[in-house]
C-alpha cells in the first residue's frame, strides 16, 4: 500500500485568490472539457514542480530550476503541439521552464523526477544534467541547455528543414526575457524573416520581468520585446501569459497562421515567477506575484464549472503521484562511473583516447 | 590534377548527389561567389547566409537535429571564436542526451597562415578543436585527402570539423581524384566559374566516384629509420621537403601525415616511434597547450623506454596574432629551417 504524501498543506487548492485578471465571460471562448483539461494539467504541473522543489530541499537533488507560475502559458502549448518525430511534426526548442508543456504533452511525472534525481533511468539525460533540462527525440523536443538563448538559433535549422519539406510541422522556440540580450535572439529574428526565405517558426518569449536577480528595467530599454520582432515584419504581439484562455487562443491562431503561410510569428507572454529563479535563490514561494493557477481556478469555481471537492481531489491525486514517483525513483539505479564514456560519439566509439 | 579548392567542390558535389547533402551554406558560399576560395562554386544546394557565425553554426545544429546532412562554412576560422560555446554544445549534445540526439554535421573553415593574411586571416584552430570532445577533427594536406576526408566527414554521424589549410587551396596534388579528368585545363573548363557574369553559367561535373579517407587514419608520406616527423595540413608539405632535403645529408626521416586530429592514429605514431626512437611534432598553432603537447605526453607515458631522445614540438610562437609583415609572420609560424634544425638536434642527441 502506498504511503501518503507528507506535507499535505501543499497539496491543497490555492485559497489566496486575488482579483481575477480575467472576466468570467472569457470562459465561454473554449469548451468546458478543454478548460477542465487545462486546469487539470496546470495542477499536475504545479504539483510536479513543487515535488521537485521538495526533492531538492530534502537533499535528494543537487539543484532545482523550473517553471511554477508559467502553467497558463506552457500547458496550452503542450496541448496544441503536433506531437511526433521528424520534420512532419512540430519541433520544440525550449528553455528550462518547460515542465507545463511537457506535462501537457503527456510526460509522466516520474520522468521529470528521474531527471532531477539524476538516475540512469532518466530518459532525457541519463542522469547527466539538471532538472527541467528535458530532451525527448521521439516528440521532437530538442535538448534544453543551460546556456540561455542558444535554442533561438538552433531552432532555425529545424524550421529550415520543415520549410524544405513543405510540412505541416512548425518549429516553436521559447526563452526568457533577460536572455533576449543574447545575440542568438537577434539571429533568430533576422534569419527567420528574410524575404522569400521566411521560416515556419513560432518565436516566443516568456517575460517574467526578471533575469535571475536583475529586474526587467535594469536590462531593457524597449517597451515590449515584441516590438523587436515587429521591426523584422514578423507578426508579433504581447499577451497575458497568466491567462490560459488568452494563451490558448493566441497560440491557436498563430500556429494556424504559421502552418498556412510558412512565415514566423512572435508572442511575448507576460508570466509570473512564483518560486524565484532556481534553488540558487532559495526556491521559496513569492507571494506578491500573480498565481495563474489560483486565478484560473477561482474563475472556474465562480462559474460553477468545477467544485471545491473536485479541486481538492485533484491536488491530492497529483501530490500523491509525485510522492510515490519519488519513492520509486529513490530505488532506481544511478549512472555508473564507467558510463562517462558512453555516447561521447555515436556508438560510443573513440571516446577514450587511451584506447585508440 | 585538381587543386584543393576544386577537390572540396567535387566532394561537395558528390555529397549532394550521393550522400543526401541538402544544405551547403555560409557567408558568400552560394552564387555568385561560391566561396572566397571558390570551393563551393556551382553547387546545387549552396546558399548565402547573413554575416552571422553563430547563426551559421546554430543552423547546422538544427538541421542535424532532424537527421539531415549539411555542410556549413565559417569563412575564416579566425571568426569562429564567437561560436565556441555552440561548438561545445554541438559536441556535447549526444552525450548530454545520453544518445538521444546525434548531430551529423560538417563545419569547414580555412585555417592557418601562409597567405600574408595578417592578424585575422591567419589563426589556427587545431589545438582549440582538440579540446572539443564529441567532435571529430580532420585536416588534409593534399587535394585527394581533402576529397576523401570530406566525404568521410559527411557520412559520419557525429559533428566533424574540416579544417582547410588556406595556403594549400590552390596547391595541386600528385594523385587524381577518382573520376577527375587528367588534364587540369579540362577540369578548370568544366567546374571553374568564369570571371565576370556568371548568371547563366553551369558547371559540367566530371563523374567523380566515392573515395573515403577513414577518419582517424594517418598516412606515412616518407619512410625512414632515424626520426619520426608528425604533422598535418600545410606543415606536412614542409616536413616532406625537410625529409627530402635532409636525406641528401644522410638523415632518414619518417614523415606521418596525421590527417585526423581527433581521433588520431596513435597506432601509426607508436609503431613509427618504437622503430625510430625519436620524434618531432610540427604544427602552426600556438605552442602553449598545443595539441602536439598531448601527443608528446602520450609518447612519454607509453613509449618512454623506446625513446632515444627527448620528443620535440615545433609550433607557432605564443603571440596573440600573426603580424602582416613577412618578418612577423615568418617569426611566428614554423619555418622549414626550424623543422630541419629540430630534426638534426633530435638525431644528434645521444641517450
Amino acid at each position: 500500500m502506498a504511503k501518503k504524501a507528507p506535507g499535505k498543506a501543499a497539496a491543497k487548492p490555492l485559497k489566496t485568490a486575488k482579483a481575477s485578471s480575467q472576466s468570467l465571460n472569457s470562459l465561454t471562448k473554449l469548451p468546458k472539457a478543454l478548460l477542465l483539461q487545462m486546469h487539470d494539467l496546470m495542477v499536475k504541473s504545479r504539483m510536479l514542480e513543487e515535488r521537485l522543489i521538495k526533492i531538492y530541499k530534502a537533499g535528494d537533488a543537487y539543484f532545482w530550476i523550473g517553471a511554477p507560475g508559467e502553467e497558463a502559458w506552457g500547458v496550452p502549448i503542450g496541448l496544441q503541439v503536433l506531437k511526433g518525430r521528424g520534420p512532419e511534426y512540430d519541433y520544440l526548442h525550449m528553455h528550462y521552464r518547460a515542465t507545463p508543456t511537457l506535462v501537457a504533452m503527456g510526460m509522466p511525472m516520474i520522468d521529470s523526477i528521474r531527471l532531477i534525481m539524476n538516475r540512469s533511468t532518466d530518459p532525457s539525460t541519463g542522469g547527466r544534467n539538471f532538472s527541467n533540462h528535458y530532451s525527448f527525440p521521439e516528440w521532437n523536443v530538442a535538448p534544453v541547455t543551460s546556456p540561455i538563448e542558444v535554442q533561438y538559433g538552433i531552432a532555425l535549422g529545424t524550421a529550415h528543414v520543415q520549410k524544405r519539406h513543405k510540412s505541416k510541422g512548425i518549429t516553436l522556440v521559447t526563452g526568457g526575457d533577460a536572455g533576449t540580450a543574447e545575440g542568438d535572439f537577434a539571429s533568430c529574428l533576422i534569419w527567420s524573416s528574410r524575404k522569400g526565405r521566411e521560416l515556419p517558426m513560432l518565436i516566443t518569449v516568456q517575460n517574467n520581468k526578471w533575469g535571475i536577480s536583475t529586474s526587467f528595467d535594469g536590462q531593457h530599454g524597449e517597451t515590449n520585446i515584441a516590438d523587436r520582432a515587429r521591426a523584422f515584419n514578423i507578426k508579433a504581439r504581447s499577451i497575458n501569459g497568466n491567462d490560459p484562455i488568452e494563451s490558448y487562443l493566441t497560440l491557436q491562431e498563430d500556429m494556424a497562421y504559421i502552418r498556412k503561410t510558412g512565415k514566423p510569428a512572435f508572442i511575448e507572454a507576460h508570466v509570473s515567477r512564483l518560486y524565484g529563479h532556481s534553488s540558487a535563490s532559495g526556491a521559496n514561494f513569492v507571494s506578491n506575484e500573480l498565481c495563474c493557477l489560483n486565478d484560473f481556478e477561482t474563475k472556474l469555481l465562480k462559474a460553477g464549472l468545477i467544485k471545491e471537492a473536485a479541486v481538492k481531489e485533484l491536488y491530492e491525486k497529483y501530490a500523491q503521484e509525485g510522492f510515490e514517483a519519488q519513492q520509486i525513483v529513490k530505488g532506481e539505479p544511478v549512472p555508473t562511473s564507467e558510463s562517462i564514456w558512453d555516447n561521447v560519439y555515436v556508438g560510443s566509439e573513440n571516446a577514450d583516447w587511451r584506447k585508440f | 590534377m585538381a587543386n584543393m579548392a576544386q577537390a572540396i567542390r567535387m566532394a561537395l558535389h558528390y555529397g549532394e548527389k550521393n550522400l543526401a547533402v541538402k544544405d551547403i551554406f555560409g557567408q558568400d558560399v552560394g552564387a555568385p561567389l561560391g566561396g572566397v576560395f571558390t570551393a563551393t562554386q556551382g553547387l546545387e544546394n549552396s546558399w548565402n547566409t547573413p554575416l552571422d557565425e553563430r547563426g551559421i553554426i546554430s543552423m547546422a545544429m538544427g538541421i542535424a537535429m532532424t537527421g539531415e546532412r549539411c555542410v556549413a562554412e565559417i569563412q575564416f576560422v579566425d571568426y569562429i571564436f564567437n561560436t565556441i560555446d555552440l561548438l561545445k554544445i554541438a559536441g556535447n549534445t549526444l552525450w548530454c542526451t545520453n544518445g538521444g540526439f546525434p548531430l551529423p554535421m560538417v563545419i569547414m573553415s580555412p585555417v592557418g597562415a601562409g597567405i600574408r593574411g595578417s592578424v585575422y586571416h591567419s589563426h589556427s584552430f587545431d589545438a582549440w578543436a582538440s579540446r572539443l570532445p564529441g567532435w571529430k577533427v580532420v585536416m588534409p594536406s593534399n587535394p585527394l585527402d581533402a576529397y576523401g576526408l570530406l566525404l568521410s566527414a559527411i557520412q559520419d554521424p557525429n559533428p566533424v570539423l574540416f579544417l582547410k589549410p588556406k595556403a594549400l587551396m590552390r596547391v595541386r596534388g600528385d594523385d587524381l581524384i577518382p573520376g577527375e579528368p587528367e588534364d587540369e585545363k579540362e577540369l578548370k573548363a568544366m567546374i571553374d566559374a568564369p570571371i565576370g557574369d556568371r548568371t547563366s553559367w553551369k558547371p559540367r561535373w566530371p563523374k567523380v566516384e566515392g573515395y573515403m579517407v577513414p577518419i582517424g587514419q594517418g598516412k606515412i608520406t616518407r619512410a625512414g629509420e632515424q626520426v619520426t616527423l608528425v604533422s598535418y595540413g600545410r606543415h606536412l608539405l614542409l616536413c616532406n621537403q625537410v625529409a627530402d632535403e635532409l636525406k641528401e645529408e644522410g638523415y632518414s626521416v619518417e614523415v606521418i601525415d596525421l590527417r585526423s586530429i581527433y581521433p588520431y592514429d596513435w597506432q601509426m605514431i607508436k609503431t613509427s616511434v618504437e622503430k625510430t626512437g625519436r620524434v618531432v611534432f610540427v604544427n602552426e598553432d600556438t605552442e602553449v597547450t598545443n595539441f602536439a603537447e598531448h601527443l608528446v605526453y602520450r609518447v612519454v607515458q607509453e613509449l618512454f623506454y623506446s625513446l632515444l631522445a627527448r620528443p620535440l614540438v615545433v609550433a607557432g610562437k605564443n603571440v596573440p596574432g600573426i603580424g602582416l609583415h613577412p618578418n612577423l609572420e615568418d617569426a611566428s609560424v614554423p619555418q622549414k629551417h626550424e623543422i630541419a634544425e629540430a630534426v638534426r638536434s633530435v638525431v644528434a642527441e645521444v641517450p
